[in-house]
């Protein structure tokens, strides 16, 4: 009975509230803050599908869900979100399981003092040493729960320090304790006479540690784990430059063995990148060395659980379906990867510009294995060292690159408008890629070569309504692993007006040795938007990659089916 | 008493969400650190533009729909400037990988935005930007009082009507 007296009592309230809108305003509700939030919900309906390996699901269905409602009143922030994986969507981690609060923080945030408990997100520098963030459609989470305070007491000197555990899914959370601590100094900023100065600088420090007890019984494992980082960012005029240097001690981890031995070995980073930049012209390149940096707040996690820092890849982020099929994934264990970019606009009326100019991008990237010698008890090079007792794993032979590459990615992109109704975009891609290295980390010479021209044109009919078509293809001499031969893809993506879309699209591997395995990759999606609500229905085939339909670019998992995602905020 | 707590929360649940919908217009820019395109701490609470409108739109490197928007603004941009004394914000959510990108982008693209760095995506969580691009009008009182998810060819026009609506003090929906 009470029940019912509560429950009519809160809707009346709300009504009363709702329908008294006007009246409210005038009231002036601010006083009580304001709250707001976002939703997304992404529901599947599965399909078993044998030629492209979409199994069976036991429950027909997946559905992922998230709400953030984050309140404010005036320093005050405070927001939680709600997570459901009630039968998880295909492809996340099966720890996702349940429902639940997975966040819930409260934030004190003046001019110069911000304190936070609770969950939180936060990044040193480029993240070498620290950086927790959600890349939701991925699964990924690692943020931490504890406290944190960030201050800024002088002008230009931004202090943070934090404490906390890791989030691991829907499990109690990671075992080890991470400390951190950032400084970072505006140098021109900070002291009056240079505010105005040609040449600015910033420089930052870091130190991020690590504590988990020893519990192994043969083996002596450092319990806390330093790593700490350095950087410096100068800007004068057009150009731009910024380095990082971070040394992390050494720290055993499972999902790091050399010859099936843990390596006690020292992590080193050195990350740089410069540019210059004019109107219609720029220039971008980027070096990394990355030796032994996996950094995690437990040493027994493998594949990409709690990991407290982020090595930034460098690779040119590819978003087109064909590009996609053979994603560089970074080696965190070593490699030297290395970016270069040059974008440069035709101008408006010049020669080759014609009437609204002409954008041409080339990027240039890839990545090799470090110049090291890993050490092995049956090898010469072990004869001068107890390989047991040292446990040292490998050798650095130079800072240099080694001889064996992982990856290269050449882009060239020619965007042209030909009218105020006709503009088109081609690309030439030219991808070398060390196949197993990348998808098993073993050594090989296994490369595969691709070469891709995409078309991607967009006619605008009538004012609100236009149609794209995106035509791709891909020439490939793999042999080895999943997408086997030559590709074609096409896209036609019709928009009816500002709130409808409807797209229909195929992948067809009409170049596999097998005949049984030229399979279409077919899908339609149609799609309704209005304000900040977005509601799309699907059908058909999808491998897994970047996607960008309709719009929103987002990262989905291999399957066969029909899919309802709903996204709004308010 | 497991029930009672449960139907208080309902109705405290309720009650904000109905003050959310009367508050839905006017909500003011949330304070987060964000950089600038060289690195430099800005506080988004100091956006402003001497009470004409704001644009606020959300964006990356690698997000064709957001650049074809913010290019179609872009050809537009000094008139809607003129007309209505707009000013486009332009925040970008490239992590560490690309953030070093955006500079250049912006340059070599020619737009002449504001444009800031988002780079732990601390500003996007702040606004509930589920993805890019997503668009916000700000009045000239610095509250948010329209958004929009996504880009479609053409969806410039509409966005320049709202702001049009919005320089001369009229509800937008």
């Amino acid at each position: 009975m009470n029940t019912i007296k509560y429950l009519s009592r809160a809707f009346c309230i709300a009504a009363f509230l709702l329908l008294n809108k006007t009246n409210a305003q005038q009231l002036d509700l601010s006083k009580f803050g304001e709250v707001h939030g976002n939703v997304q919900m992404d529901a599947q309906y599965y399909q078993e599908d044998s030629l492209i390996g979409a199994l069976a699901v036991p429950e027909k269905m997946g559905f992922n869900g998230f709400a953030n409602v984050i309140y404010t009143k005036g320093n005050f922030t405070a927001g939680i979100r709600y997570e459901s994986y009630l039968a998880k969507l295909q492809g996340f981690d099966s720890r996702y399981n349940g429902n639940g609060l997975t966040y819930r923080f409260a934030q004190y945030k003046n001019d110069a003092l911000d304190v936070t408990i609770g969950n939180f997100y936060e990044q040193f520098g480029c993240g070498i040493t620290l950086r927790t963030y959600e890349e939701r459609n991925l699964g990924y989470d690692n943020m931490l729960d504890g406290f944190r305070v960030k201050y800024e007491p002088i002008k230009g000197l931004y202090l943070k320090a934090l404490i906390g555990k890791q989030r691991l899914y829907f499990t109690p959370g990671g075992v080890g304790l991470v400390r951190g601590f950032d400084g970072e100094l505006d140098i021109n900023q900070a002291i009056k006479k240079l505010n105005e100065a040609k040449v600015h600088v910033i420089v930052g420090g870091s130190f991020v540690s690590k504590f988990q007890k020893d519990e192994d019984p043969n083996l002596v494992l450092p319990e806390n784990v330093g790593n700490s980082a350095g950087r410096i960012r100068v800007n004068f005029g057009n150009f731009n430059f910024g380095g990082e240097y971070a040394y992390k001690i050494n720290d055993p981890l499972d999902s790091y063995q050399i010859n099936d031995k843990p390596v006690y070995k020292p992590g080193e980073a050195i990350i740089l990148n410069a540019s210059y930049a004019q109107k219609g012209f720029a220039v971008n390149v980027g070096l990394n060395r990355i030796e032994n940096m996996n950094f995690r707040s437990d040493r027994g996690a493998k594949l990409n659980d709690l990991f407290i820092n982020f090595i930034p890849p460098l690779c040119k982020q590819q978003t087109y379906a064909l590009l996609t099929i053979r994603p560089y994934a970074s080696q965190p264990n070593g490699e030297i990867e290395f970016t270069s970019q040059v974008d440069y606009k035709f101008k408006k009326e010049s020669l080759l510009g014609g009437k609204y100019g002409v954008d041409i991008s080339i990027n240039f990237s890839g990545a090799n294995a470090l110049d090291t010698t890993h050490f092995n008890t049956t090898d010469s090079l072990a004869d001068n060292f107890n390989v047991d007792s040292t446990l040292q794993g490998y050798r650095v032979n130079s800072y240099g690159m080694g001889h064996e590459k992982f990856f290269r990615d050449l882009y060239v992109e020619i965007s042209k408008k030909f009218s105020k109704k006709f503009k088109a975009t081609l690309i030439y891609d030219y991808q070398e890629y060390n196949y197993n290295v990348i998808n098993n980390g073993i050594s090989g010479d296994d490369f595969v070569y691709a070469h891709t021209v995409i078309l991607d044109a967009t006619m605008r009919l009538k004012s609100e309504s236009s149609l794209r078509v995106e035509l791709q293809h891909l020439y490939t001499d793999q042999v080895i692993g999943q997408q086997i031969g030559n590709w074609a893809s096409g896209i036609i993506e019709y928009t009816i007006s500002s709130q409808w879309f409807v797209a229909i699209q195929d992948q067809w591997n009409y170049g596999n040795d097998d005949t049984k395995k030229q399979l279409h990759y077919y899908s339609v999606n149609m799609g309704y938007i209005k304000n900040a609500t977005r509601i799309t229905l699907g059908y058909g085939r999808q491998r897994d990659g970047v996607f960008c339909v309709g719009g929103v670019c987002r990262q989905v998992p291999a399957s066969n089916g029909l899919s309802l995602s709903i996204t709004t905020s308010f | 008493m497991k029930k009672k707590i449960l139907i208080s929360f309902a109705s405290i649940a309720l009650l904000l969400l109905s003050v959310s919908f009367i508050q839905n217009s006017g909500r003011p820019i949330p304070s987060v650190d964000v950089k600038t395109v060289d690195g430099k701490v800005f506080n988004t609470s100091k956006i402003s533009n001497d009470g004409k409108p704001i644009i606020i739109s959300f964006w990356a490197t690698w997000c064709k729909p957001c650049k074809k928007e913010l290019d179609a603004i872009a050809e537009e941009y000094g008139e809607w400037q003129k007309e209505t004394g707009v000013k486009l914000i332009a925040i970008s959510i490239d992590d560490a990988r690309s953030s070093s990108k955006v500079a250049t982008d912006v340059k070599s693209k020619g737009w002449e935005y504001d444009v800031y760095i988002d780079e732990n995506q601390d500003f996007k969580r702040a606004m509930n930007v589920n993805n890019v691009p997503h668009t916000f009008v700000v009045n000239g009182k610095g509250e948010i009082v329209w958004q929009h998810n996504a880009y479609a060819e053409g969806d410039e026009e509409h966005l320049f009507e709202v702001v049009k609506k919005v320089a001369k003090g009229e509800k937008v929906d």
